[in-house]
Order: structure tokens, then sequence, then C-alpha cells
């Protein structure tokens, strides 16, 4: 059994790898979560308008001069605000939009775990 | 003329509708068991009425009769036939012309199917969608009327926008609306359940073939939108969380787990309360999203002409309600005694339902949240793609792992053989996806644990299914089709998400590009005149480096005259294997041509996964009868 | 006494819920940004159009209100808005940088010797790239700041003529 067990991580650890931070890979990544902000709900790499390509020549641009995703993020936000990237950033304004989730969750689970409780006691009377 | 007869129909539906509620409450104070005369004949008639006025507002767009306002702004007489008649619903007042028959109709088929049932419960829930029917058609008829007319009589339409006009666009509401419209039904009897005797089990089975019926629609008529997205809108995705698509999804998270409920209220007769509120809570997110669609709150990409009177209306039907259900259900709702076994199936279906709960938490927070924040401190933020994924996606890995587990529950009669099978299909899914991984790219922990929990599932399904067979149990075939179709569908979209090549550049006419193992060479472009539009053709070469073979594919810019539309109409040749995408558009003052290719591996197998699903509730549909 | 508690709990959230709903709707869902009022605009440095000079923020400071245009020749709305810049081109409080937004020289000088210039410099911006930098997203966009390089207002297509009102109580 403990031989089966070992094989078993070793076969899922051959698995990993960290993602490669491909040029590629990047910009489009970066693209898709920029709002165009003259269409109707499209990202910058779906839309066709002008602000679109300007924004991707932009982006394109500072990839190039080796800025962070982040720094890129940021520079846009400074410029355009938060309405312009597509993942709301975790701040005191967003946080309930990114905690209430995992709380459903939470309580959901809490829930299930009290009514098996119950039921258990129940069970054994 | 046929303004007229369309409110005169309508109006006739109208006083049809308020008659059955006034001879329903007369007639609940009869203490017999059978079901006035007069109800049967009125919901005949009404559904007549209601059907009648829908084909002569088809008549109308496809005579193209444009004394009708709405037939005037969206048609024209050049328009195909097909696409005239699918122009009907087309449209903010067509389409809820179609809601409003929706709801008719399954108020009238639930009358007559249901003649075995308590006669209070069945009074009950003509009454209440009477109700539902009442406020539509009111709202219908002051605020948005199909059939306003108009003088003087134009000569010629304005138009159905290009975009809309496709096959699988024209089939999308009405697979929807027999969806989420179709949950009316339940949501009524769910509240006639709680004014009568007619509970638990019995209420289960009233109601089962309705949530299968619409679930199976529903999941249907998503898929259709996302074919449509991903053929028409020319992007290369089909899902871009948009809250159109929301709205449509959020119900369905519902449906689904209520039709795991209904499993064991009708087993177990356990579990009343909450089956009643997933009942009310599957209508009301349809009118919910309803609201957030067409009331112009929020910003999407497929609206229809926003208009804030409707959003007004639409909220104040919505809150009747809501605060209707929930008198009633506080008022009448009893508290139950729970009693069932840990570790058994009633576990796992409302592990089922938590998981639910969680994915319709997440999306209903992410599509309402910017509202609420804009309201309460003015900043604007986007909620888009990346928050559903990094939120959801996680959790789809245990998700997995207990949807192949959960229904194989009765047979562990032998724990330590159910472990050790289980053991073996793990071990076998962690192989695949390692051979997966070692001929292709590796990529990170998540995706890993994504292929193996949906391999899981996907070879569980199969076991489940060969045993189906062998045992002939037919009841549980549909749900293992349906479960082996979610496994299948998480694990293409893995494979599409993985192992798909996209980029995106600018080429001048003549130029070449290599991608990978992929050249493409941009030969030509051509100017051409159609009935409708002029276009302006591309030609593109995409040379298969590896295997040597290409595609010519070509990519179109189209400038539409009736209305002035530009569209991009994307290239896409499908395969088996995967599917060649190229869109191609202009940049302004410039001789280049902004390109976006993508090779997307196992596209159409996405959609043969979806098939699946709704097969599954399809398949369970027709085995009760 | 708590099933008292979830009734008033789930009546509170739905109605708090639906009456923030309520309120959404008489929201306008128009980007824009307001939220610049008050920013200094980033350090620049520009080519000129006509000349081989650079233009940055520093020629700016010298001046007591800077109106920055973005403009282009084959943008419709910049000539309906023209005769407005050339009005404000008259207050001495107040001078005009024009920034040529993805278009031709010879075009450009065109237009103004046509319809008149009243750009005290101008600037190039032939890929728009610029543009960004100031939070433009579409033509014509104005921001006027003063000496400290502030931004007073921003004026999100062509001017009209209650805009240039407030420009001249700014500047006053």
């Amino acid at each position: 059994m403990k031989k089966l067990f070992l094989l078993l991580l070793c076969t899922f650890f051959f698995n990993n790898s960290i993602l490669s931070d491909e040029y590629n890979g990047r910009k489009l990544e970066i693209y898709k979560n920029l709002r165009c902000l003259v269409c109707q709900g499209q990202s910058i790499a779906d839309s066709n308008s002008d602000f679109a390509q300007t924004l991707k020549l932009v982006v394109h641009d500072q990839i190039k001069k080796r800025k962070s995703n982040k720094e890129i993020y940021n520079f846009l936000i400074s410029k355009y605000g938060d309405w312009i990237v597509y993942k709301p950033q975790v701040n005191k304004n967003n946080l309930l939009l990114w905690a209430i989730p995992y709380l459903v969750l939470l309580i959901g689970g809490i829930i299930i775990f009290i009514l098996s409780k119950k039921r258990k006691y129940n069970g054994k009377n | 003329m046929l303004s007229n007869i369309g409110i005169a129909l309508l109006i006739l539906t109208l006083v049809c509708s308020a008659s059955i509620i006034n001879f329903a409450l007369t007639d609940l104070k009869i203490k017999n068991n059978l079901v006035d005369v007069k109800l049967y004949y009125l919901s005949l008639f009404q559904s007549t009425f209601s059907i009648l006025s829908f084909f002569t507002l088809v008549t109308g767009f496809v005579i193209s009769d444009f004394s009708l306002i709405n037939v005037f702004q969206n048609s024209h007489t050049t328009k195909p036939i097909f696409y005239k008649i699918a122009g009907t619903w087309g449209n903010h007042e067509g389409s809820l012309l179609l809601w409003i028959n929706i709801l008719v109709i399954f108020s009238y088929l639930f009358l007559i199917y249901n003649k075995q049932r308590n006669k209070v419960f069945r009074v009950y829930t003509l009454i209440a969608q009477n109700c539902l029917i009442l406020g539509f058609l009111i709202f219908l008829l002051i605020n948005s009327n199909p059939f306003s007319p108009l003088l003087p009589i134009p000569a010629q339409g304005l138009g159905l926008n290009p975009i809309l006009q496709d096959p699988a666009l024209a089939i999308h509401p009405p697979l929807l609306y027999i969806g989420f419209v179709g949950s009316s039904i339940y949501f009524s009897a769910a509240i006639a359940s709680l004014l009568s005797e007619e509970k638990d089990k019995n209420f289960a089975k009233s109601i089962k073939a309705w949530v299968l019926l619409s679930w199976s629609f529903q999941t249907l008529g998503i898929l259709v939108g996302s074919v449509w997205a991903y053929y028409e809108l020319g992007w290369g995705g089909f899902w871009f969380w948009d809250p159109v698509e929301n709205a449509s999804l959020m119900p369905w998270f519902v449906m689904t787990a209520l039709m795991h409920t209904l499993l064991v209220l009708e087993k177990r007769n356990t579990l009343y309360s909450w089956t009643i509120i997933l009942c009310l809570l599957t209508f009301t997110l349809s009118v919910t999203g309803t609201f957030l669609v067409r009331s112009g709150i929020l910003n999407s990409v497929h609206t229809f002409a926003n208009d804030p009177s409707r959003g007004l209306y639409i909220l104040s039907f919505l809150t009747i309600m809501i605060l209707c259900s929930l008198i009633i259900f506080f008022k009448k709702n009893k508290k139950e005694i729970l009693n069932f076994n840990l570790g058994s199936k009633e576990t796992f279906i409302l592990t089922n339902n938590w998981f639910m709960a969680f994915y319709l938490a997440t999306v209903l927070i992410g599509t309402t949240y910017p509202i609420f924040l804009e309201v309460l401190t003015e900043a604007k933020i986007s909620v888009g793609p990346p928050y559903y994924n990094i939120v959801i996606i996680p959790f789809l890995i245990p998700f997995l792992f207990l949807m192949a587990t959960g229904p194989n529950t009765n047979w562990i009669k032998n724990k330590k053989k159910y472990f050790s099978f289980s053991f073996w299909i793990l071990l076998l899914a962690i192989s695949l996806n390692f051979i997966i991984f070692y001929v292709l790219k590796s990529h990170n922990i998540l995706t890993n644990l994504i292929f193996i929990s949906s391999i899981y599932l996907i070879i569980y399904s199969l076991f489940d299914f060969s045993n189906n067979l062998k045992k002939n149990s037919s009841l549980d075939l549909p749900r293992t089709i349906s479960h082996l179709g979610f496994g299948l569908l998480v694990f293409f979209i893995g494979i599409n998400h993985s192992f798909s090549v996209e980029e995106d550049f600018n080429l001048k006419i003549g130029e070449k590009k290599k991608i990978e193992n992929y050249q493409i060479f941009f030969k030509d472009v051509k100017l051409e005149n159609d009935i409708n539009f002029k276009s302006i053709a591309g030609e593109f070469i995409v040379l298969d480096l590896k295997n040597n073979t290409q595609e010519i594919l070509l990519p179109e810019i189209r400038i539409y005259n009736k209305p002035e539309t530009l569209t991009y109409e994307a290239a896409i040749k499908t395969k088996l294997t995967a599917d060649t995408y190229l869109t191609m558009s202009n940049i302004s003052r410039s001789e280049y041509y902004n390109i976006k290719f993508q090779r997307k591996s196992f596209m159409i197998w996405i959609w043969i996964s979806v098939l699946l699903i709704s097969l599954g509730g399809f398949l369970r549909l027709f085995k009760k009868k | 006494m708590k099933i008292n508690l979830t009734k008033i709990t789930t009546y509170t959230i739905i109605i708090f819920i639906i009456g923030l709903f309520f309120i959404g709707l008489n929201k306008n869902n128009i980007y824009d940004t307001k939220y610049l009022i008050g920013k200094k605009i980033d350090s620049f440095n520009l080519n000129s159009l006509t000349s081989e000079k650079k233009i940055s923020n520093l020629d700016l400071e010298k001046n007591k209100f800077t109106l920055i245009n973005f403009w282009a020749s084959w943008c419709g709305p910049c000539k309906d808005e023209h005769k407005y810049l050339l009005e404000l081109k008259n207050q001495h409080n107040i001078k005009i940088l024009g920034i040529n937004f993805k278009d031709k020289k010879n075009n450009a000088l065109d237009f103004l010797s046509t319809l008149g210039n009243p750009y005290y410099l101008i600037a190039k911006d032939k890929k728009g790239k610029s543009s960004v930098e100031f939070g433009i997203y579409g033509i014509p966009e104005s921001i006027l700041i003063n000496s400290d390089l502030k931004i007073l207002k921003k004026f999100v297509g062509p001017l009209n003529s209650s805009d240039v009102k407030e420009i001249l109580k700014f500047t006053k």
C-alpha cells in the first residue's frame, strides 16, 4: 500500500512545472484583461476599435520595456480608472466582492457539517 | 389592421387571465375534487388567443407590415424569410410576447396533465401562474406593445442587426425561454403547494417532469448562445461572463440543484422546504436576469436597446413577486425534521446543492457588485473573466471528484473494494494526464488537477455506463450520460485552453507571418457586393509546417446598409481535432490589417459535451412517460 | 424568536438590495474620467509637428492656463469645435497646445490653413501612443490645466459654447 502511495506521488509531481513567462502569452493575457472603453463589453483583445489598437501598441511597448503585468495595469488604471481592468483589484472597495463567494462556501460547508452531526446523533438514537 | 387584431387578441388573453383568477378563487370555496370546467375552457381560450397573437406578429414580419412599429424597427423587405420570422422574437417586445406565450401554454399544460392531483393545489397553481401572466401582459400592453401602430406607414423598415441574422441565434430565445420562463410553472406550483395539501413526495412528483424539461432546454439554450457567440461575434471565444450570459447561467445553477434535490424529496420524503425555496428562487433569478439585461443598468455586449422605464416596471414586478412569495413561505412553512443517513446519497446531493450555491453566489455577486459599488461609492469597476475563473475553477476539482463518487454510494457495501477501485482510476487519470503533458506542453498545478479530476469523472462515468447497460438499469443511464458530458466539457475546455495557439498581429497584403508551426500568408483582398452588404474579403493561406497541409481562410469585413452596421466575419474551419479561426480588421488610415489567428484544439467537442449533458435530461424525461 | 430573526434579516437584505437596484437605474452608464480632475499631468516629451523642436511639460509651466486639445484632420467633430478654439485663442490667460493625433503632416497643415490655427504650439502623436499618457480614449478631447500642470477640467467630445463659458470662468 505504501509503495502504491509513493508511486502516486511520483506520478503526480512529474506533471507539474511552473508557468513559463512567454512574451506572447503575457501580451495576450494582458490584452484580455483590459476593457475596451468605447465598446459595449469587449476586451481590447476582442475589439477592433481604434482605441483598442492604440492601447495594444502601448501595452506592447511596455512589455518590451520589461514592465511587469502589475506595473502596466497600475499605469493604465492611473490614466483610465479601475474600470479598465477586468480583474477587480483586492482593496477595501472590493473586499466583499472577493469575500462573499468564499463565505457562502464556508457557511454551506458548516450547514452540511451540522446537519450530518445531527443525523449521526439521530441515527444513534 | 394587424395592429388592431394583435391588440384585440392580447386584451382577450388578459380578460381570460383575469377571469381565470376570479373563477379560480370562487372554485376554491367548493369543497370537491373537481376543477371547475370553466377554468379548463378559459385556459384553452387563453392559450389560443395568446398563440394567435404571436402568429399575428409573425405574419406582420413575414409580410413586412410596417404599420407596426415593431416590424418597422426590426425588419426589412429584403431579409430572407427565415430571418423575418426569427426577427419576431429577436427584439424586446416580440421576445416578451414569446415569454407570455410560454407562461400561458405551460399554465394550460400543467392544468391538464395533473388531473389526479389535489384540487386546491391545481387551482392555486393556476392563480399564481395567471398573476404572473397578468403582470407581464400589463407590462406588454402599457410599455412594450409589439402591436403599436405607426402612422404614416413607412415604405421600408430599419432592418435587423446583421449579427442577429444567424440560425443559432434564431432558435436561441425559444430554447432558453422554455428553460427559464418555463420555470415559472414550478414557481407557481411551489406557492400552490404551500397553500394546499400537496406537499413532500407528491409535490416532487408533480413538478419533476417540468424541472427536467426546463433544465434540458435551458442547457441547450445556453449552448446555442455560445455557439452563436463563437461563430458570429468574431473573437474566438464562447463564454465571456458577460451579464447576459450570466443571466442565463444563474437559473441553470438553481435548476440543477433543484433537479438533484427532487430525487431526495421523492425517494426519502425530506428536504421539502429547501425544494420550495429552490423553486421560488429559479424563476426569481430568471426575472432578475431579465431586469439586469433589459433595463440598461449594466453594460453588456448583447444588449437590447435599453430603456429605464422598462427597468422600473420589471423591478417593481420583481419586488412584488419576491415579497409575496416570501410572505407566503414564512407564513405557511412548517419546520421539518431532517432524518437521513450520513455518507449516503442524500449527503452527496446536499453537496451538489452546496457547490451550486457557491457557483451561483459567485456569478450573482460578480454581475451585480459593480452596480452596488457605484451606487454606494461612485467608484466604477469592471468584473470580468479573470474574477470568475479564479474563484470558480479551483473548486471544480473537488466537484468533479464528488460527481463521480456521489451517484454510486448505494452500492458501497464493501468499503475496501470501493477505495481500491477508486484508487486505480485515480492512478489511471494521473497517468493519462502525464501522457497528455509529456506529448505536448507542461503547465501549472491547477491545470493538472483539472485534467486529473475531469478524466477521473470521465473514466468513472464510462464504467458506470457499461454497468448500466449490463444491468439494464435504464433509470441511471441518463444521469451517467449527463455526468459524462460534464466531465468531457471540463476536460475539453482545459485542452482547448492549454493547447490552443493564438496570436494578434498586423499584416500587409502579400506579407507572411510565422506562428509556432504555422505560416500565415496574407494573399489578397477583394471587394465584393452582395444584396444587403458590401464586403472586403481577405484571402489567407494557413500552412501547417508539421503536416505540410494548408487551409484557405476567407475572413470578411462587412458593411451592411440596412441598418448601417460594420461586422467582422471570422473565417472558421472546423475539424474534429481543431478549429482554425481567423479574423481580419482594417486599421484606419493604414495599409496594415489587424489579424487575429487562432488554432483551437478540439473546439467542436466542447459543443458535443454540452449536447450530451442536455441529452441526459431529455432521456430521463422521456423514460418517465 | 429565532425564526423572527431570520425573517427580519431576510426582508431587510431583500429590501436593501432592491433599493440599491432602484437607485442604480437612475445612474448613467457612460464612462468618463472625472476622477482625473485635481491630478497633475505626467511629464511628457513630444515632437513638434512643424519643426525639429521638442515640446514638453516644462513649456506648459510657463503658461497661466493651457488647454491641451487632441485633434486630427480626418475627424469630423474636430471641425465643429474649431471655431470655439479660435475664440479661446484670443483670451490672454490661456494658451492652446494642439496634439495632432494619428495624422499626416500635410493634411494637418491644410486643415489649419483652411480653418485657422488656434494653437501656439502643435505636437504630433503619429501612432496615438502618447494620448494614453493623457488618459485620452477618443478625439476630440481637451484637457484644461493650470501653471502647476494640475487638471482643472476634461472635455470629452467637441467643445460647445457652454464649455467655452466654463473655461472662461476657470481662467479669469
